[in-house]
C-alpha cells in the first residue's frame, strides 16, 4: 500500500470515530440506550487510537507505550472511585485533558520554531492559554471538592483587578508572540502566567458554586482540545472538542439558571462573592418538631410523598436508608417520588447518580419543573439535607440573596417535614422561613439515623 | 490565513451545532454520566500526542507528548469505565426485585 493510501485509511478511521462519537452522545439521551452509547464511544476511540498506532510515520514506540501504560494505571483506579467522589474525579479529568492539550501545544511550538507562522502562533497561544488555565483551575476545583483546600470562597480586596491583570498579561505575551513567533523565551512565561490565572480564577469560588465551575471547566477543556485540532489540522479533535465544549457550555447555562446567576457573572469568574445574610427576622420564632414515631405515622397515612434530597443526605451517607424508606412506603401503597433540584449535589446530575446507586428506580427521580406542578397534590414533602433550594424566600423576599433562584415548591405540599441537625442556617448562611410555617415539622437529628428510625417504626407498625 | 483554517472552522461550527442539538436532548437524569462520557471522548487528543511522541523530533517534544499520552489515555480509560459503572446503576422500577 502506498503511503498516501495508508494516511487516507487512517483519516477514514478518524471520520468513523467522529460519527460514532456523535451517535454515542445521541444514545446517551435516555437511560434505556445510554450504555449502548458508551459502547459505541469506546469503539470509536479504539478505532482512532488503533489506526494512529499503525501510522508508518511513527519511528519510536517506547515513549508511547510508557505513556499508555501510565495512563491506564492512573485511569483505571480513577474509574473505580466512590460515587460521592465523582465530582472531584471529574474535575481531575478536566485537569488531565487540559494538561494534555497544553503539553501538545507546547511541543508543537518548540518543534515548529523558527518556522511557526503568525497565524499558527495565534492558534497555539490561544490553545495553550486556555489549556493551562483550565489545568490549574481544575486542580484547584478538585482540591476544593476533595476538601483538601478550603471550601469557602477565598476573597480579598481588589481580587478581580489582580486576576484580570494576570489574564491581560497572558494576552499581551500572546500578542507579542504573534508579532514575533520566534521568541522562544516569551513562550514559557506566557504558560506560567496562564497557569497562575487558572489558580486565581477558581480559588475565590465557594463550594456551593462547584456545579457551575465544573461545567465551565468542562467547556474550557473541550474548547482547548478543539483549538488543538486547529493547530494540528486534525478534524476528529475538532469534532470531539466541539462536542465536549458545547456540552460543558450547555451544562453551565443550566447551572447558571438553576442558581439564578447571569452568564457574564460566571464567564468572568466573579461569582461566589461573600453573601451577606439578611438579618430580617431576629425575633424568636417557634418551630414545631416531631419524633420518628410521629413522622412515620404521617408518612404512612399519606398517599403522595415527595422526597427532596440535598447534598447533606450524601454527606450523612443516608441514601441507603432513604431507599429502605422508599421500599417500605411503596409497599404500603404510598406514591413516593424524588424532587431533584439541578444543583442538588456537587455537579450536574450528581444527586441522580447517588440515588441510582442506592437502587432507587430512575423513573421515580423527577426534575424540578415537573415535580413542582405536582406539589399542590402532595401530602408530605420530606426534605433531607437540602436547604436553600427549598427556601420560599427565593420567590417572595426581594431582599434575600437568593431571590429569583428557582426552588422546589415544597411549601405547597400539605405537610412539610425537614430532617436537619439543628436550626443553623444553610450553606449560603440564609435563614429559611419554611421552617417556621405551621405546616412544617422539624425532625432534628442525623439524617441516616432519623430515616432509619422512621423505617423501624413503619415496619413495627405493619404487624 | 492558511486554507486549512477555513475547512477546520467549517467542521468546528457544524460539530458545535450537532453537539448543541444532541446534548440538549440528554435527560438531566444523566448529566453526570454525560460529563464523564464527553470527557472520555475528548481524550481523543491522545492520537495527536501519540503522533508527536512517535515522530520523535526532539527530546522535549517526545517527553511532553508522552506526558500528554498518559494524561489523555487515563481520561479515556477512566472516563468510559466510570460512565458505564454509573449507567449500570440506573434501573427502572419494573426490573427491581420486590
Amino acid at each position: 500500500m502506498t503511503a498516501i493510501a495508508i494516511q487516507q485509511l487512517i483519516e477514514s478511521a478518524y471520520i468513523a470515530a467522529a460519527v460514532l462519537f456523535v451517535l454515542s452522545l445521541k444514545w446517551l439521551s435516555s437511560p434505556v440506550t445510554a450504555r449502548r452509547g458508551v459502547l459505541v464511544g469506546e469503539i470509536g476511540a479504539a478505532l482512532a487510537v488503533g489506526a494512529t498506532l499503525c501510522n508508518p510515520l511513527l519511528v519510536q514506540y517506547r515513549w508511547i507505550i510508557v505513556g499508555l501504560i501510565i495512563g491506564a494505571a492512573i485511569g483505571i483506579p480513577l474509574g473505580m472511585v466512590h460515587m460521592t467522589a465523582v465530582p472531584q474525579r471529574t474535575a481531575l479529568s478536566h485537569a488531565f485533558g487540559a494538561l494534555s492539550a497544553s503539553m501538545i501545544g507546547i511541543a508543537e511550538y518548540y518543534v515548529g520554531i523558527p518556522h511557526v507562522t503568525r497565524f499558527g502562533m495565534g492558534e497555539i497561544a490561544l490553545e495553550v492559554i486556555i489549556g493551562s488555565l483550565t489545568f490549574t483551575g481544575s486542580i484547584i476545583a478538585a482540591g476544593k471538592l476533595q476538601e483538601v483546600l478550603p471550601q469557602r470562597p477565598i476573597t480579598y480586596k481588589g481580587q478581580n483587578i489582580v486576576s484580570l491583570s494576570v489574564l491581560a498579561a497572558a494576552i499581551v505575551l500572546a500578542v507579542a508572540l504573534v508579532v514575533n513567533p520566534n521568541t522562544p523565551l516569551l513562550f514559557p512565561i506566557m504558560v506560567i502566567v496562564s497557569l497562575v490565572f487558572g489558580i486565581l480564577l477558581v480559588t475565590p469560588i465557594g463550594g456551593a458554586d462547584m456545579p457551575t465551575v465544573i461545567s465551565l471547566l468542562n467547556s474550557y477543556a473541550g474548547f482547548s482540545a478543539a483549538l488543538l485540532g486547529f493547530v494540528l489540522d486534525n478534524k476528529v479533535l475538532i469534532v470531539a472538542g466541539a462536542l465536549d465544549g458545547s456540552s460543558g457550555f450547555i451544562l453551565s447555562v443550566i447551572m447558571c439558571k438553576a442558581m439564578n446567576r447571569s452568564f457574564t457573572n460566571v464567564m468572568f469568574g466573579a461569582f461566589g462573592q461573600v453573601q451577606t445574610a439578611s438579618k430580617a427576622g431576629t425575633e424568636e420564632r417557634t418551630v414545631r418538631s416531631a419524633s420518628p414515631e410521629e413522622a412515620a405515622g404521617i408518612l404512612s397515612a399519606a398517599s403522595k410523598v415527595v422526597v427532596v434530597p440535598g447534598y447533606g443526605m450524601a454527606v450523612a451517607q443516608a441514601q441507603h436508608k432513604v431507599r429502605e424508606l422508599f421500599d417500605s412506603l411503596t409497599k404500603r401503597g404510598v406514591d413516593v417520588k424524588f424532587g431533584i433540584h439541578p444543583v442538588a449535589g456537587r455537579m450536574p446530575g450528581h444527586m441522580n447518580v447517588l440515588l441510582a446507586e442506592a437502587d432507587i428506580p430512575y423513573d421515580r427521580l423527577v426534575e424540578m419543573d415537573d415535580i413542582n406542578s405536582d406539589m399542590a397534590q402532595t401530602d408530605v414533602a420530606l426534605i433531607i439535607g437540602a436547604n436553600d433550594v427549598t427556601n420560599p424566600a427565593a420567590r417572595t423576599d426581594q431582599s434575600s440573596p437568593i431571590f429569583g433562584m428557582p426552588i422546589l415548591d415544597v411549601d405547597k405540599a400539605r405537610t412539610v417535614m425537614v430532617i436537619k441537625r439543628s436550626m443553623s442556617p444553610g450553606f449560603a448562611g440564609i435563614d429559611n422561613p419554611l421552617y417556621y410555617f405551621d405546616k412544617t415539622l422539624m425532625l432534628f437529628g442525623d439524617a441516616k439515623a432519623f430515616v432509619g428510625d422512621i423505617v423501624k417504626e413503619l415496619s413495627s407498625n405493619s404487624h | 490565513m492558511p486554507a486549512d483554517f477555513l475547512s477546520n472552522l467549517y467542521v468546528f461550527i457544524l460539530a458545535g451545532f450537532v453537539g448543541f442539538e444532541v446534548i440538549k436532548r440528554v435527560s438531566p437524569l444523566l448529566h453526570t454520566p454525560l460529563m464523564s462520557l464527553t470527557n472520555a471522548l475528548d481524550a481523543i487528543v491522545v492520537v495527536a500526542a501519540i503522533i508527536i511522541a512517535g515522530l520523535h523530533e526532539t527530546t522535549l517534544s517526545t517527553v511532553l507528548c508522552a506526558i500528554a499520552v498518559a494524561a489523555s489515555f487515563s481520561n479515556m480509560v477512566g472516563g468510559f469505565f466510570i460512565t458505564d459503572r454509573m449507567l449500570r446503576m440506573f434501573k427502572t422500577g419494573g426490573r427491581k426485585n420486590p
